[in-house]
C-alpha cells in the first residue's frame, strides 16, 4: 500500500500540526517562525496537487478514519456505516488546491504585513486551525463531521477577525460574524439530526443512497440551504460579509474568502451529491436562483457607493457569490432531464465550478493589494489615496490584473467563466443573463474606480515617502497573480482536465454513493 | 402524541432563542439567546437517540431485549455540548471588549461598521 492512500488525511493533519507546534517552535524567534509557517503552507500546497493527481488517476478518494472498512458487519450480518470518512473525488480536490494556493499566500503576505502588531504567535497558530477547518469542510464525507469542521473554521475565523482589538471596529466585526456563524451552525446541526433521525446514518454517501423527498428532508434541506446560504454571504444575510472581510487583516480575508467557498463546497455536496435527483419540483433549483440574483444585484449596487477600499470589495464578494448561486441553481433545474442537461446544465455547473475558483484566486489577490495599500498609506478610505501607481509598480500590475480579472475582461480567467454562465442562464431565461451582465459592468464601473482614486492621479505630498511594500508580500500577491495567469492563458486545457471533470462528479450522484458503498448497504 | 411532546418543546426553544437573538437589545441577552438555541440543538439530538422501550447496546447488561439505542447521538451531543462551550466563552470574552470600547451593551449604541 503506497502513502499516497493516507493523502486525504495528511491534509488535515499537517494544517493542524503547524497549528500546534507554530507557537512551539516560535519560541525560537522570528526567523524560526516564518521559516516554519512558509515550510508548512508550502509542504501542504504539495500535498494538495499530490491529492489532485491522485484522484486523477486512481478516482475517488475514500479515506477511513481510525479503521480499514468504513462500516461494522453485526452479527447478524447486516453492514451498518459507523465510521467517519473522508471522501475526495475530482470536485473536492481542485478546490482544495485552489484553497491551499491561497493559504499560501496569506501566510507569505501576514510575514511582514503583521509586523507592527503583537501575538503574532497566536495568529499563526489560529491561521493555521482555519486551515485545517476549511480543508475538512471541503474533504469531509461525513454529515457530523462536516459541522464540527464548520464550527472549527468559525471559532478560529472569530478570533482571527477581531485580531486587532484595540479597534472597536474589529471586535463589533467579529460579533456580528459569530451571531450569524452561531445560528447557521445551529441550523446545520438541527438539519443533520432530521437526517438522522429518519436514516440513523451520518455517512453522505449512506445517507444519499436512500434519500426520499419527504417532510423531515424537506425540512433538512431548507436549514441546511439556508444555513449555508448565511455562511457563504448570499443576499438578505449578507451583512456581514463586508463588515468581517474589511475588519479582518488581509491576509486573513483571503482564507475567509475560501471558508465561505468551502460552505458553498458543502452546500453543493448536500444538494447534488446527498439529494440530487431526489429533489422533486422546481421550487430548490428557483430558491436558489433567486437567491444568486439578488446577492449579485445588491451586492453589487452597495460596492459601488463605498469609499473604503475593503469594504467596496467585501460587497463585490457578496455580488460574485451570487453568480455561483445562480450557476448552480441553473444546474440543479436541469438535473432531471438529460437532455436540458446536455443543453446548458453541464454548462452552468463548469460555469459555476471554474467561477469559483477563479473568485478564490482574484478576489484574494484584490484583498492582499487592499492590505497593501492599508499598509503603505495607513488609511483604506479612497478619496485620501492617489497616485501611488509611480510608488509600488508592482502593486498596481497585479491590481490591474485582479480588477480585469473580476470585471470578466477577456482574456482573463473570469470572463471564460462568467461567459459559461451567461450561456446557461440565457437558456433558462434571458433576464438572468441580462441581470449578471449589469452586475458585470457595475463591477468594472466599482474598479475602475478603485484604480482612478487609488493608483492615478497626481502624487500627494503625504505619501512622497511610499515605497513598494516589502518582498515577502509582494510574494504573496504574486502567488495569486501566478495562478490567475495560469487559468487566463490555458482556459481551454483548465476547462477541460480539471472543471469537467469536477462537475461531472459533482453532478454524478451515483458515482459518489458508490466509490464509498461500493456495491451495497 | 406524549411521544412528541419533547420535539414540540425543542422547537419552541428553538424559536425562543431565535426571537431573543432578534430582539433583545442586551448583548448579555443575545448571548442566553444563542445558548438557548445551542441548547434547543442538544435536546433534539438527545430525543432522536432514544427509542421506545430501548437500552443500552452492551450484549450482557440489559437481559433479553430487542430495541437497542445507538449511542451515536450521545456521541454527538458530547461534541456540540464542547463546541458550544468553546463559543460562548469567546462570545463572552468578545461583550466584555465590546463593554469596554463602547462603554455601553445596548446594540443599538454599536453600531460604528453600516453603509
Amino acid at each position: 500500500m503506497s502513502w499516497s492512500v493516507h493523502l486525504p488525511a495528511l491534509m488535515l493533519a499537517v494544517p493542524l500540526f503547524g497549528a500546534f507546534s507554530t507557537p512551539i517552535v516560535a519560541l525560537g524567534g522570528r526567523r524560526a517562525r516564518t521559516i516554519w509557517s512558509v515550510l508548512i503552507s508550502s509542504v501542504l500546497l504539495v500535498l494538495s496537487f499530490c491529492l489532485l493527481q491522485y484522484v486523477a488517476t486512481e478516482g475517488t478518494a475514500v479515506y477511513v478514519m481510525g479503521g480499514k472498512a468504513w462500516n461494522l458487519t453485526l452479527p447478524s450480518g447486516m453492514a451498518y456505516p459507523v465510521r467517519i470518512i473522508l471522501e475526495v473525488d475530482s470536485f473536492n480536490s481542485f478546490i482544495a488546491v485552489i484553497g491551499c494556493f491561497a493559504s499560501l499566500a496569506g501566510v507569505l503576505f501576514g510575514l511582514r504585513f503583521l509586523d507592527r502588531f503583537s501575538g503574532k504567535i497566536w495568529y499563526s497558530a489560529l491561521y493555521f486551525l482555519l486551515t485545517a477547518g476549511m480543508l475538512g469542510l471541503i474533504l469531509t464525507g461525513d454529515l457530523f463531521n462536516f459541522f464540527v469542521f464548520l464550527e472549527i473554521a468559525s471559532v478560529s475565523s472569530f478570533g482571527l477577525i477581531a485580531y486587532w482589538r484595540d479597534r472597536p471596529e474589529s471586535i463589533e466585526a467579529s460579533f456580528k460574524y459569530m451571531l450569524v456563524s452561531q445560528i447557521a451552525a445551529m441550523m446545520v446541526l438541527l438539519a443533520i439530526g432530521f437526517l438522522y433521525g429518519r436514516y440513523n446514518l451520518l455517512n453522505m454517501a449512506a445517507v444519499g443512497k436512500v434519500i426520499q423527498f419527504g417532510l423531515a428532508e424537506k425540512v433538512a434541506l431548507v436549514f441546511m440551504i439556508t444555513a449555508l446560504a448565511m455562511k457563504c454571504g448570499a443576499f438578505p444575510m449578507h451583512m456581514w460579509m463586508p463588515d468581517a472581510y474589511a475588519e479582518a487583516p488581509a491576509s486573513v480575508t483571503v482564507l475567509l474568502v475560501v471558508v465561505s467557498q468551502a460552505s458553498l463546497v458543502g452546500l453543493c455536496r448536500i444538494v447534488f451529491s446527498v439529494f440530487g435527483s431526489a429533489i422533486v419540483g422546481d421550487v430548490v433549483p428557483w430558491a436558489l436562483i433567486t437567491l444568486g440574483m439578488m446577492s449579485m444585484f445588491f451586492g453589487v449596487s452597495m460596492a459601488v457607493v463605498q469609499h473604503e477600499v475593503k469594504r467596496l470589495m467585501g460587497y463585490h464578494s457578496v455580488s460574485q457569490v451570487g453568480y455561483m448561486l445562480m450557476a448552480f441553481g441553473v444546474g440543479l433545474l436541469a438535473m432531471g432531464d438529460p437532455r436540458q442537461m446536455a443543453d446548458f446544465g453541464m454548462t452552468s455547473m463548469k460555469g459555476g465550478i471554474f467561477h469559483m475558483v477563479n473568485y478564490v484566486t482574484y478576489k484574494g489577490l484584490l484583498f492582499l493589494v487592499a492590505g497593501a495599500l492599508y499598509y503603505v498609506t495607513g488609511t483604506r478610505d479612497l478619496d485620501k489615496m492617489g497616485g501611488l501607481a509611480k510608488r509600488m509598480p508592482f502593486t498596481t500590475f497585479m491590481f490591474v490584473i485582479a480588477a480585469a480579472a473580476i470585471s470578466g475582461i477577456p482574456p482573463f480567467n473570469g470572463f471564460v467563466s462568467k461567459l459559461l454562465i451567461y450561456e446557461s442562464s440565457f437558456a433558462v431565461h434571458p433576464a438572468l443573463s441580462v441581470v449578471a451582465l449589469v452586475t458585470s459592468i457595475l463591477t468594472l464601473a466599482s474598479f475602475v474606480k478603485v484604480f482612478q482614486t487609488a493608483f492615478l492621479g497626481p502624487e500627494k505630498k503625504e505619501f512622497s515617502k511610499v515605497k513598494e511594500v516589502p518582498a515577502s508580500m509582494v510574494l504573496g500577491m504574486a502567488v495569486l497573480t501566478v495562478v490567475i495567469l495560469g487559468l487566463s492563458l490555458f482556459p481551454t486545457w483548465v476547462v477541460s482536465h480539471l472543471v469537467e471533470p469536477a462537475a461531472t462528479a459533482l453532478v454524478d450522484k451515483g458515482a459518489y454513493i458508490g466509490a464509498v458503498l461500493g456495491g451495497g448497504i | 402524541m406524549m411521544a412528541n411532546l419533547p420535539f414540540v418543546v425543542v422547537g419552541l426553544l428553538f424559536l425562543m432563542g431565535l426571537i431573543a437573538i432578534i430582539a433583545e437589545n442586551n448583548l448579555f441577552k443575545i448571548a442566553i439567546g444563542v445558548g438557548v438555541m445551542e441548547s434547543a440543538a442538544n435536546m433534539f439530538l438527545v430525543v432522536l437517540g432514544y427509542r421506545l422501550k430501548g437500552d443500552i447496546p452492551v450484549k450482557f447488561l440489559p437481559g433479553p431485549v430487542d430495541v437497542y439505542v445507538l449511542p451515536t447521538p450521545q456521541a454527538l451531543t458530547l461534541t456540540a455540548i464542547v463546541i458550544a462551550l468553546a463559543t460562548s466563552a469567546l462570545m463572552l470574552s468578545l461583550i466584555v471588549m465590546l463593554y469596554r470600547h463602547y462603554g455601553t451593551l445596548d446594540v443599538r449604541e454599536i453600531r460604528r461598521l453600516r453603509g
